[in-house]
């Protein structure tokens, strides 16, 4: 019974981990998409943003300076898909997909340029990397029956992206439903023409937004190459881009629930890792590759409103014409 | 689309040209910041895809792949439906294909077994395109996401299936056994070689000619029959399609279909073409490219077979720079397919007002003196 409990524990531990990068992906695409632009790019913006945190942190030593390039990294394609989709109003949808093939070729070329490993980057040290933050008292407190290895485990641990991720969901929350630049951001999604008319500027909104858009998938990708992982190895995201971006619909673009999305799709995913080759009883075999399927068969559920309605933005994917 | 005063040569022959152009000069500027020469680097791309021995027909053999993708994507447009789902489609293609062939290849002879895959890999790759149409048609769910998830779908689908119950016995890499002798398109360098016409050995195969008759039967549908007036009315007015007597909904789940059975399709050049019997991930981002190649066409399926050309050309020109250099690989590819997508397709008309302008000054003036 304690090893099931301990089991347990342990799974809802690897919950958080695998669900960070969602979560930060999710919130990033709840902003650009309140604001009205489509963001298929989170994959590619989080896998180009992991590139670059491991390169430089192997070339300069330093974790947080690889945090920060990725961070500018991101928020610079970012401005590459605002500059096709707000300023010359392009289809939001080709430009997103055109930075993910983007990304995914050049994090190969550029790794294979600096590193010659074959488009990973070498192995970072510890020194390099987001170390884990033991809370106070962990050790001690794991003794404790129960509730103890709860908090060893699941509370202490971690490092300090995951504790940013859990942040950006209460911040976005907060932004959106608390700010002047919250409720102008939401507005720009439904009805871009009202905010125009009160003489608030929707490209320069819609900019924003998707720069924080930017910053957001800049520490996903810096999670998943120095924080959680040791380095970059190609195409590591792995569609987690797009599975954030399920979550995101499942949440109705709304940050706790996405939030509730990202870290049930962490648990499916974290559940399927332990549940790898086990046999259980009446069951057999359990078939890992179907619950790794099942965050995009619930979103196609979800979407076509056989569990409540998605209700996206309603000036989503739609340039703003400036009426004349 | 946006409007435009430039005439019709100007809009679909040069524009698109300087956005590809467009998207090699940035390539450029990438391969000569990581050492290279990017001259150097387009002559062996070059090389490789038409000079070298052979070369030619892998080029063509890419081609077959997107022109198939290309046009499942541009029939989908015409309708504005935007179909992401080409990688799902072709793996189900692949799938029903290889399923009728591993079932009958025992007891069929070979040209039967061929002639009863071929509709299979159609008729899967349309279910697999209707169902995202119908969700869209009938309860509202948007088409881009849903076909994105259909692609992950088909490939768990197609990852449980291939290392469970359809993988070969003895094997370790997810994969069916072998189809019969004989199961398979015949390969042109055969067919000229018996013909007694040397030709260098390439996987460039018969369904070259069926994705040349594919584009010749979407320009017919689309241009030349009511449905495919339907379809393009659709696109630009439902209420007018609705006015005329025709239900859009059903138009939606028809145009998704004939696009995934076109996406479906693309499985006959790689699995019964080249590889007889079905493998993992063989649609290996075909699907994507044809977003880019529909992009660049057009949308019209002579535009769409010269885009094929020219991304057959870069992916065998891309593999060529694999052997040629140490620090460029064919990933390199990857990278201007993404430059191409964005040039071409976000930033269409980026370079619309300039032309406008040159446009304007040199050719308006002409015709006023013309008039005197």
């Amino acid at each position: 019974m304690a090893d099931l409990w301990l089991q347990f524990v342990l799974t809802l531990d690897a919950t958080l981990r695998v669900a960070t990068p969602l979560i930060f992906c999710a919130m990033a695409g709840l902003f650009s998409e309140r604001s009205g632009i489509i963001d298929i790019s989170l994959e590619g913006k989080m896998l180009m943003s992991a590139f670059t945190a491991a390169s430089v942190a192997a070339m300069t030593g330093s974790p947080w300076l690889g945090l920060i390039s990725a961070i500018v990294v991101s928020v610079s394609f970012s401005l590459v898909h605002g500059f096709a989709c707000i300023t010359h109003k392009g289809n939001q949808v080709i430009s997103g997909l055109a930075i993910n093939i983007l990304a995914s070729g050049l994090t190969v070329t550029i790794g294979i340029a600096l590193f010659a490993q074959g488009g990973q980057t070498p192995f970072l040290k510890a020194s390099e990397r987001f170390a884990p933050l033991i809370l106070p008292f962990a050790d001690m407190l794991r003794s404790i029956p129960g509730i103890g290895v709860i908090y060893a485990e699941v509370i202490s641990g971690h490092n300090l992206l995951v504790w940013l991720a859990l942040l950006s969901v209460l911040v976005t929350g907060y932004v959106l439903a608390r700010t002047r630049f919250g409720l102008w951001l939401r507005a720009v999604g439904e009805k871009p023409e009202a905010v125009d008319t009160a003489g608030i500027s929707v490209v320069w909104l819609r900019y924003q937004a998707v720069i924080i858009a930017g910053i957001l998938c800049g520490m996903a990708g810096a999670y998943l190459s120095i924080a959680h992982g040791a380095g970059f190895v190609r195409e590591m995201t792995a569609g987690k881009g797009y599975i954030a971006l399920a979550a995101m619909i499942f949440g109705n673009w709304r940050p706790l629930p996405a939030l509730m999305a990202c870290l049930m799709f962490g648990f499916l995913d974290a559940l399927a890792a332990r549940l790898q080759g086990v046999e259980l009883p009446g069951i057999g075999l359990v078939p890992t590759d179907l619950i790794l399927v099942l965050p995009y068969v619930l979103t196609v559920v979800l979407l076509a409103g056989f569990i409540g309605k998605a209700t996206p933005p309603r000036a989503i994917g739609v340039p703003y014409v400036k009426e004349r | 689309m946006m409007r435009t005063s430039l005439p019709q040569w100007v809009d679909i022959g040069l524009l698109p040209l300087i956005n590809i152009l467009a998207a090699f000069v940035v390539a450029g500027v990438i391969i000569a910041m990581i050492g290279e020469n990017p001259f150097v680097a387009l002559m062996v791309m070059l090389k490789g895809a038409f000079v070298y021995k052979g070369a030619l027909g892998y080029t063509l053999f890419y081609a077959t792949n997107f022109i198939f993708t290309g046009l499942a994507v541009a029939v989908a447009f015409h309708a504005m439906l935007f179909n992401i789902g080409g990688e799902g489609q072709a793996a189900m293609g692949g799938l029903g294909l290889g399923l009728v062939a591993l079932a009958l290849d025992p007891v069929l002879p070979p040209l039967l077994v061929v002639l009863l895959a071929i509709p299979m890999a159609a008729v899967f790759g349309a279910i697999w395109g209707a169902i995202p149409g119908w969700l869209q048609a009938r309860r509202g769910s948007h088409i881009v996401i849903t076909t994105i998830m259909f692609n992950f779908i088909a490939a768990s689908i197609m990852v449980w299936l291939l290392a469970g119950m359809l993988m070969a016995p003895g094997q370790m890499s997810p994969e069916t056994r072998s189809f019969a002798d004989g199961v398979g398109l015949a390969q042109i360098h055969t067919i000229f070689n018996a013909m007694g016409i040397p030709m260098a050995r390439s996987p460039l195969n018969l369904s070259f000619l069926i994705a040349l008759l594919a584009s010749f039967g979407v320009w017919v549908l689309i241009w030349r029959t009511r449905l495919g007036y339907v379809i393009r009315a659709t696109g630009h007015s439902e209420r007018a399609v609705i006015y005329a007597g025709h239900s859009p909904q059903r138009i939606i789940m028809i145009t998704m279909a004939i696009s995934g059975a076109l996406a479906g399709l693309m499985a006959l050049n790689e699995i019964l073409g080249v590889q007889q019997r079905v493998i993992l991930n063989f649609t290996s981002g075909y699907g994507f490219t044809g977003i880019a190649v529909a992009l660049m066409g057009r949308n019209h399926p002579v535009g769409i077979i010269l885009a094929s050309l020219l991304f057959g050309a870069l992916y065998q020109g891309g593999a060529e720079l694999d052997f040629e250099f140490q620090t460029i690989t064919r990933e390199m590819v990857l990278m201007i397919q993404g430059l191409i997508i964005l040039f071409s397709g976000a930033l269409a008309y980026m370079f619309n007002p300039v032309l406008e302008r040159i446009y304007a000054h040199f050719f308006t003036r002409r015709e006023v003196l013309g008039d005197g």
